[in-house]
């Protein structure tokens, strides 16, 4: 039953509908994938009794003539979505044992399309990290591995285990989160689509908060298709979240005409560093031939405060994050580490229940917001993340999207940027600048490096107009023609 | 910009994160190292500049200041370390 984890989301779909297999046999034969790649630890929580229980639900609603637009799909879903009465961890000690009595407004969305859910995915812990080696369950690994290097190398992250599996073949699809990168990066890694939708597209309601004015859910999928599918399902208005957007969801399936004749895409030199790989250069630069090829016309852009973007995130995120994370204190979930006074118990529980990366963002964010400092740090980085948004909203006066590398370079191995922070966050250098400012990205694998690894390119567009972006994806994804599989040859 | 070991404590203090005396220096040193790479920020022009300070620049919405849900104190112990008669337990607070 191999073959079957191998069809994309929309193939699996009509193949259900046909009734060419039935939802149990397709979730059976992702259960398998995911026993056989549990080497890479791309999930931290397997339920696949559930999810059998679940297809069979599926296959009922099928013959009954009433399939939801996911009806029988396997998913994974990152472990930082609550999901009712199944643990939850967001990789973090802190959560030890928690089981929410209450479901995502984005897994509840799934759900209701008729959507299996396999597990939770792992991820860095509270979703801070690039590389998926600060979970408290263990990294997960990169199913790619280099050309005649046997070593594990890092899918990326935060969102990691989602990339993993969906490449591994152990989902047809996945969510992640995004607060700076956190889909499109991991995505690029591990040679997937990843979509971050406009600030406000999808609810945050029962998604574990790191920094609530960047954090969105994202779909992570093989195809732009599939991703356009997913997300349609994931968006739509939640009271439950007051910066979700009250708009219509537009059936972004329909958005990939192949067709972007005509359409202006915006090079920005800035992304242009000294350090970006030469093969991710080359890459880039492919990337505006195919575009042009395709009867769009490409223009220069200037992005002016893009340098700025990353130190002015790593004051906003950890501010955010300094102040989402105080509810872990012992009292109401997760761990409690005894101590001799009410304080004693906080200082204790906090201590051990987080984890290197998260005390030193949660000590980062306590500093710009001490008094003192505020002005100094936290208001500074709101004002450059100001200008930061405007250089995109004036760039977008000439363009209808723009096309840049996802990430500076291919995955690397573990271990590589571990003692040195700074060099760790440089791995978003493009993908923070859209985040601050609340834009939709997208990351379609588009070549494989001179070492065999895939490598993602980036298109971005205003606020609102994923369609724009799911159609230049769509024609990238043809002309790029990535059919890279990371255990070729093992099937 | 560099953070001496006093500030480090009352920023921990502050975090509530138990800090051992020995992780003090190493973690000084690291967090001068990342606030000395974002002191970059100083150096662009932001007088005029109105503070970005959400997502989104649409109008958040609002609701009635009324009950919507609620009455389910079990499912809210449910996960508590410590639970008596409805409420969550703490250490003894008062003497």
């Amino acid at each position: 039953m191999t073959e079957l984890t191998q069809l994309s989301l929309s193939a699996a779909r009509d193949g259900l509908a046909k009734g060419d297999f039935s939802a149990v046999e397709l979730t059976q034969a992702h259960i398998g994938a995911m026993d056989t790649h549990r080497d890479l630890n791309a999930y931290i929580t397997e339920v696949p009794e559930l999810a059998l229980e679940r297809a069979k639900e599926a296959d009922y609603n099928i013959g009954q003539g009433r399939a939801g637009a996911l009806e029988g799909l396997p998913l994974g879903i990152k472990d930082l979505f609550c999901t009712e009465g199944i643990l939850t961890t967001a990789a973090s000690y802190i959560l030890d044992g928690f089981t929410p009595p209450y479901e995502s407004t984005v897994t509840a969305n799934l759900k209701a399309a008729g959507a299996v859910n396999l597990g939770k995915t792992n991820l860095d812990e509270f979703a801070m990290g690039s590389s998926n080696e600060s979970s408290y369950y263990g990294a997960a690994l990169n199913p790619w591995k280099k050309t005649g290097d046997n070593s594990n190398l890092v899918p990326g992250g935060s969102s990691g285990g989602s990339a993993a599996a969906v490449s591994a073949r152990m989902c047809l699809a996945a969510t992640g989160t995004d607060t700076g990168g956190s889909i499109r990066q991991p995505a690029s890694f591990c040679g997937i689509v990843g979509m971050k939708p406009t600030y406000g597209r999808c609810s945050r309601w029962g998604i574990v908060a790191f920094s609530s004015s960047l954090d969105q859910a994202g779909p992570m999928t093989r195809t732009v298709r599939d991703s356009a599918i997913l997300l349609s399902v994931m968006s739509g208005h939640d009271p439950k979240d007051s910066t979700s957007a009250d708009l219509p969801v537009p059936d972004f399936e329909a958005s990939l005409t192949g067709d972007i004749k005509g359409l202006r895409i915006g090079i920005p030199d800035e992304y242009r560093l000294d350090e970006l790989d030469a093969d991710v250069k080359a890459l880039w630069e492919k990337g505006i031939t195919w575009l042009k090829d395709a009867g769009a016309e490409i223009i220069d852009i200037a992005l002016p405060h893009t340098k700025y973007a990353l130190p002015t995130y790593y004051i906003v995120a950890p501010a955010e994050a300094s102040s989402n994370l105080a509810r872990y204190d012992g009292v109401r979930f997760g761990l409690r580490v005894e101590g001799d006074s009410l304080d004693d118990m906080y200082v204790k529980t906090r201590a051990a229940g987080f984890g290197e990366e998260v005390k030193r963002r949660i000590f980062i964010g306590t500093y710009a917001l001490s008094a003192g400092y505020y002005d100094a740090y936290y208001l500074k980085a709101q004002k450059v993340r100001q200008l930061i948004y405007q250089d995109f909203v004036s760039a977008f006066k000439g363009v209808d999207a723009i096309l840049t590398p996802t990430a500076p370079k291919p995955a690397f191995p573990l271990g590589e940027n571990s003692d040195d922070p700074v060099a760790m966050y440089l791995n978003d250098v493009f993908t923070v600048p859209a985040s601050l400012a609340g834009l939709p990205g997208i990351s379609v694998p588009a070549g494989l490096s001179s070492g065999g690894l895939p490598l993602g390119l980036q298109i971005l567009t205003k606020r609102w107009d994923e369609e724009t972006l799911f159609r230049v994806a769509g024609v990238l994804e043809e002309t790029a023609g990535f059919s890279g599989h990371p255990f070729d040859g093992e099937g | 910009m560099s953070l001496d070991d006093a500030t480090v404590r009352k920023i921990a203090t502050l975090a509530r994160i138990d800090l051992a005396d020995a992780d003090l220096a190493p973690l000084a040193k690291e967090l001068s190292g990342i606030m000395s790479w974002i002191e970059q920020l100083q150096e662009v022009d932001t007088d005029a500049v109105e503070p970005m300070s959400g997502g989104t620049d649409m109008t958040l919405s609002w609701r009635k200041d009324a009950v919507s849900d609620g009455g389910h104190a079990d499912k809210v112990l449910a996960n508590a370390p410590e639970a008596h008669e409805g409420f969550f337990g703490v250490p003894k607070v008062v003497e």
